[in-house]
């Protein structure tokens, strides 16, 4: 979509205001945006997790792309970036790399020291008898989170996986 | 639900009794430890009945516990605001687990207050669990949180990375999943304008401060949280061993700073924390940061033997039972900012005339 204002460039910012009951829908290019005085950067929230938050913000790995996504919970990178929190356990295998580097600058250190654990045996256990089971059940759960998250594609993927298993 | 607080073993405040070291400069000791549940998003991200599960599995585990066995739970998604800012006030529940502002909390928010440990369920993590020892105690607190930590671990499988360790929601808590704090009255730092210095050293000592209410809550009479800022790279007797080490050194500063205060202005100090008792006393209207000022006088003539016959127990009890959603439920309803600052003159007034043996 080009800009409605001067037509040259893409639009980055999409703008709905309210005038006397009227709607009115602006796509403006950044320069546009800037020139008619509206804030495009996101303003950091006032947060005693500022700084880190912009730290989490700054380091940019190029290696990884903000579209990298969980395949657990379906939190991308980008959403960890504007949020500060993963979305599950599984966010921290998925987005390793970038971690590191982070965990490195926040903490000074990258490697746990501390008390080592081992998850309960009657834990493991309680879970589903078969594999087999197991796995549709996790791809039950993925599917879920799929279509909560509104990835579509990722859920028919899923749905197709899951009833080949069925 | 309706809050019924004696059902609180020590009304969830045993810190309060100021029975502990050092209680005339340090209120309570805390130690904090987050962790997750294996198998579930973390709470922020995990949906409705997920956050319902592992509450449900949390309370299995716990009732296993002989720390918690006997715990009361309270469901904030079954509480009124003021209920839950009235838990938030006891430091029973974090800021972001009360969600003041909402109507109603999020399903499976919840909190088990046992004598000793405190475990907030659903907040940023599935588990927060709390220790708090009454005055300089910071040892005693992590031994109690790591007991009740393996204690749970073995019936809950926990999120845990062999190279990130514990895993937590906020990156700022992985590893050890450790937060120690100490919360202290530096009054006599502040009076000496020493506190500036003390405070960039902590920065500098890897350690950072909060006000009364944790993270975000401004600095109001003089008490300063202090801990550890990075939980990463160390194991948890290093961690509580650095912070117990500067907190100590703090204190002694503190202490000088109050004989330097006697020595060299010995009858303008005590005349002006006369004068702060006064107020307290007679006041028909005390607003919530002016009645927090003013106890931190009182509380330091204390320390410094200027007042006597006053127990910082009572100061203590002062210090909680003031504030909003307190004198809310002591009235019986909700007041306005008005009403509160008179509701709030006249318990500290009785409190106070009490003490004296005038009541």
């Amino acid at each position: 979509m080009l800009c409605d204002q001067c037509k040259e460039r893409d639009a980055m910012v999409h703008l709905t205001q309210i005038k006397d009951a009227e709607v009115l829908q602006l796509h403006l290019c950044e320069k546009c945006a800037a020139a008619k005085g509206i804030e495009t950067t996101v303003a950091m929230p006032k947060h005693p997790l500022g700084d880190f938050l912009h730290a989490v913000q700054e380091q940019a790995p190029p290696a990884m792309g903000d579209q990298a996504r969980c395949a657990y919970c379906q939190t991308t990178l980008r959403d960890f970036r504007t949020s500060g929190r993963l979305g599950c356990a599984h966010c921290y295998t998925a987005f390793e790399g970038a971690l590191r580097e982070l965990l490195r600058r926040v903490h000074g250190a990258a490697l746990h020291r501390g008390r080592e654990y081992e998850a309960p045996a009657a834990a493991q256990a309680q879970a589903p008898a078969s594999d087999g089971a197991a796995a549709l059940d996790a791809l039950r759960e993925r599917l879920l989170r799929a279509v909560a998250a509104e990835e579509f594609e990722t859920a028919a993927r899923l749905r197709d996986q899951i009833r080949a298993l069925e | 639900m309706t809050l019924d607080l004696s059902l609180l073993p020590d009304g969830g405040i045993p810190w309060i009794t100021a029975s502990g070291p050092h209680a005339d400069i340090v209120l309570s000791s805390r130690v904090r430890l987050a962790r997750n549940v294996s198998g579930f998003a973390f709470s922020p991200r995990a949906r409705d009945d997920e956050r319902l599960r592992v509450l449900a599995q949390v309370r299995e585990a716990a009732s296993h516990s002989a720390l918690l066995s006997r715990a009361v739970l309270l469901r904030l998604d079954e509480m009124t605001a003021n209920e839950r800012r009235l838990l938030h006030e006891r430091h029973l529940v974090s800021k972001e687990l009360a969600e003041l502002d909402a109507p109603v909390a999020r399903s499976g928010s919840a909190v088990l207050v046992g004598d000793e440990a405190a475990l907030m369920v659903n907040e940023e993590d599935h588990l927060r669990l709390q220790v708090f020892r009454s005055g300089f105690d910071i040892g005693g607190a992590w031994e109690r949180a790591a007991l009740l930590e393996r204690e749970l671990g073995e019936r809950l499988p926990l999120a845990y990375h062999p190279e990130f360790g514990f895993l937590t929601s906020c990156p700022t808590n992985v590893g050890t999943g450790l937060r120690a704090s100490v919360l202290v009255h530096l009054p006599g730092l502040v009076l000496t304008q020493e506190i500036g210095k003390v405070l960039t050293g902590l920065q500098q000592m890897g350690l950072t401060y909060r006000g009364l209410y944790g993270e975000g809550s401004e600095v109001v009479g003089n008490f300063f949280q202090i801990s550890n800022q990075t939980t990463l790279g160390r194991t948890e007797d290093e961690l509580c061993d650095h912070l117990a080490r500067v907190v100590a050194h703090v204190i002694s500063r503190e202490a000088e700073a109050r004989r330097v205060l006697s020595r060299d202005a010995g009858y303008i100090i005590e005349d002006k924390l006369w004068r702060a008792y006064g107020t307290l006393r007679y006041a028909r209207s005390l607003g919530a940061d002016e009645a927090m000022n003013l106890l931190s006088g009182v509380r330091l003539a204390v320390g410094m033997y200027l007042i006597g016959g006053l127990s910082v127990y009572t100061l203590n009890k002062l210090l909680v039972f003031s504030q909003l959603a307190h004198l809310s439920l002591a009235e019986g309803r909700a007041l306005t900012e008005i009403e509160a600052n008179l509701a709030r003159a006249r318990h500290v007034r009785g409190v106070l005339a009490a003490e004296a043996g005038e009541a």
